[in-house]
């Protein structure tokens, strides 16, 4: 592929270009090391046996699964059950998410009732407030309702979220009357036309909306940090920080439990690297 | 205001079975689920927390509860010397270094690296994916790796010494901790800036460059006298939210000096609430620290958007 690009860059008007384009790859191979090695070496000091890992070699001479089969067999570091608490609750509160945000956005959106543009703005309002205001009330709500150590404590709070609700609104606003009004012609009630027309009409949004929502809560640090105290039920982000002050020179396994919680979103972005960089530059400039 | 489509539907439905018209609940039906959560953890804390914010609140004595009114933020503004306040007001100062050490680079650097992606080139988005892929990783993933490559024997030490240079505490004492952890969120969410300024660039006419061209205006003319001044807003804006970012500052610092914070003075003021509030279960004043940097932050905001915002017009 590099090989056609040059020869179509050398059959433009000048050598010059020819030049430029060079020194072009060769700056965005320099800061794209900057970006690449430290995963690099994550992977690599992952894959080493522990006398390797205070070596400055690139290359594991032999490599090894032991730091992975060490972290799953260890009792006192259950990274299996961190992963899969981490996948629980990021697959419900997306979930949940959607379901939520998509309902009220609906409303927000389609609907006439009183007290609308009161609550909406409401909800604008919080937008810029800045989160660690609510971080020690709902700390001392969730304490209150005994949920302290659960899955719920983790997920509820994040539920209150308005950016969902923004997001959806918008589209459901952009989607042509005119779909609906012929469901309800057809006799459909306002809840058939929104399963059926409306979510339908919406699925790009909402994968949208799930797949940075999935992001979000699978990386989530400061809350479940501070919610989830038990070993067994911490998710994957807070388990590793955890570990780290246990494992201070064995980074041989501190690295395999980063490579457990890096590679399924690296995974994800791999995929659908494309779709998450538009929809964050979209957002991003809106929210 | 005209009837919304659903309202006529369901009052159709409502002669239909003979039944006269009356309040329609579905709307509220729709938003009722976020509401209770949106009601619970956003609107009902942000009162709850200026009301225990005006008490010396510990969640574990419920008995000894008493009111102070404002204590908490006088001792937070006028008790500086004590030992718990003056806690707090290292950290304020360790979370302004980390504003000058990160906020910088993050803006300015994002928007050379827009700049160079700003191209229409083979592998362009190849090398925007590879910028931008760190920001998918967890604060955890990106501190726990980086405190490995500035670790005593790891591979930042070990090619520094090579280089003749003498062997550095990299996380044990300044400015290098603060370098290592600005390099760390650097790599991690520099990506998400990159985004945001090529997304604006794209939108800038190519015809506005191709005049400036015919005029004689080199690159560096181009860009100081095209991109700049049709980016301000987005400039605003993406310096706007890397401050309120950095101010966040949490994990990196957390992960990377660990129980050291403190003494090497990399505590983020984040780190004090938590400590205050959660480990000391001194809510009270946490609450009141919460708001603290609350007020200060909208106050940054607002004064960024009016004074960068508006002096186009000047």
């Amino acid at each position: 592929m590099t090989t056609t690009s040059i020869e179509r860059v050398s059959s433009g008007p000048a050598g010059i270009k020819l030049v430029a384009r060079i020194a072009l790859y060769l700056v965005l191979g320099l800061i794209g090391l900057f970006f690449l090695m430290p995963l690099l070496w994550m992977f690599s000091t992952a894959f080493k046996p522990f006398v390797e890992t205070l070596q400055p070699t690139w290359i594991p001479q032999e490599p090894t699964l032991e730091n992975f089969t060490n972290i799953f067999n260890d009792t006192s570091i259950p990274v299996l059950r961190w992963f899969l608490n981490s996948l629980g609750v990021a697959v419900a509160f997306t979930m949940l998410v959607v379901l939520l945000d998509s309902l009220a956005a609906y409303a927000y959106a389609r609907m006439v009732f009183p007290g609308r543009d009161l609550l909406f703005g409401l909800l604008l309002a919080t937008l810029v407030m800045p989160g660690i205001m609510f971080v020690v009330p709902n700390y001392i709500t969730i304490a209150r309702i005994g949920w302290l150590n659960t899955y719920q404590g983790v997920i509820a709070p994040g539920l209150s979220g308005v950016f969902g609700v923004f997001f959806l609104r918008q589209f459901f606003q952009s989607i042509p009357r005119e779909l609906e009004e012929a469901a309800y012609i057809d006799g459909a009630t306002v809840w058939t036309t929104f399963f059926r027309v409306s979510l339908p009409l919406a699925r790009g949004a909402i994968a949208t909306l799930a797949i940075i929502t999935f992001l979000t809560s699978w990386n989530d640090f400061l809350w479940p940090l501070l919610i989830l105290n038990d070993r067994n039920l911490q998710t994957l982000p807070v388990g590793l920080a955890t570990i780290q002050g246990q494992y201070t020179f064995d980074y041989g396994k501190l690295m395999a439990g980063a490579v457990v919680t890096a590679a399924p979103v690296l995974i994800l972005y791999i995929f659908l690297q494309r779709f998450i960089i538009q929809n964050v530059a979209m957002t991003g400039l809106k929210g | 205001m005209a009837t919304s489509q659903p309202a006529r539907a369901q009052s159709a439905v409502a002669t239909n079975t003979g039944l006269r018209r009356r309040f329609n609940w579905t709307p509220y039906l729709f938003i009722l689920p976020h509401l209770i959560f949106f009601s619970a953890f956003l609107a009902y804390p942000f009162f709850y927390g200026i009301y225990i914010s005006l008490f010396d609140f510990d969640f574990l004595r419920p008995e000894y509860r008493p009111f102070v009114g404002l204590k908490n933020y006088a001792n937070l503004l006028f008790n500086r010397d004590s030992i718990q306040f003056s806690d707090f007001w290292h950290a304020v100062g360790n979370t302004g270094w980390f504003l000058i050490y990160s906020v910088p680079p993050l803006v300015i650097l994002a928007l050379l690296l827009a700049v160079l992606l700003n191209g229409k080139y083979p592998a362009r988005n190849l090398f925007r994916g590879l910028y931008f892929a760190p920001y998918a990783l967890s604060v955890t993933v990106a501190a726990v790796l980086w405190r490995w490559l500035f670790e005593q024997g790891g591979l930042i030490d070990t090619y520094w010494q090579r280089l003749g240079l003498q062997s550095v505490s990299w996380l044990g004492t300044q400015p290098w901790a603060w370098i290592a952890i600005t390099l760390c969120t650097i790599w991690w969410t520099i990506g998400f800036n990159t985004v945001i300024f090529l997304a604006a660039l794209q939108d800038i006419p190519d015809s506005l460059y191709e005049a400036a061209a015919i005029d004689g205006a080199g690159t560096f003319q181009q860009f100081s006298y095209i991109t700049i001044p049709l980016l301000r807003p987005v400039l605003v804006f993406v310096s706007t939210i890397t401050l309120i970012a950095s101010a966040n500052l949490f994990g990196q610092s957390y992960i990377m000096t660990g129980t050291q914070s403190r003494v090497i003075g990399t505590e983020s003021i984040i780190q004090r609430i938590y400590d205050e509030g959660i480990a000391q279960n001194r809510m009270g004043s946490a609450a009141a620290m919460s708001i603290f940097l609350a007020a200060v932050l909208l106050i940054l905001t607002t004064l960024n958007f009016r004074v960068f915002g508006r002096s186009e017009q000047q």
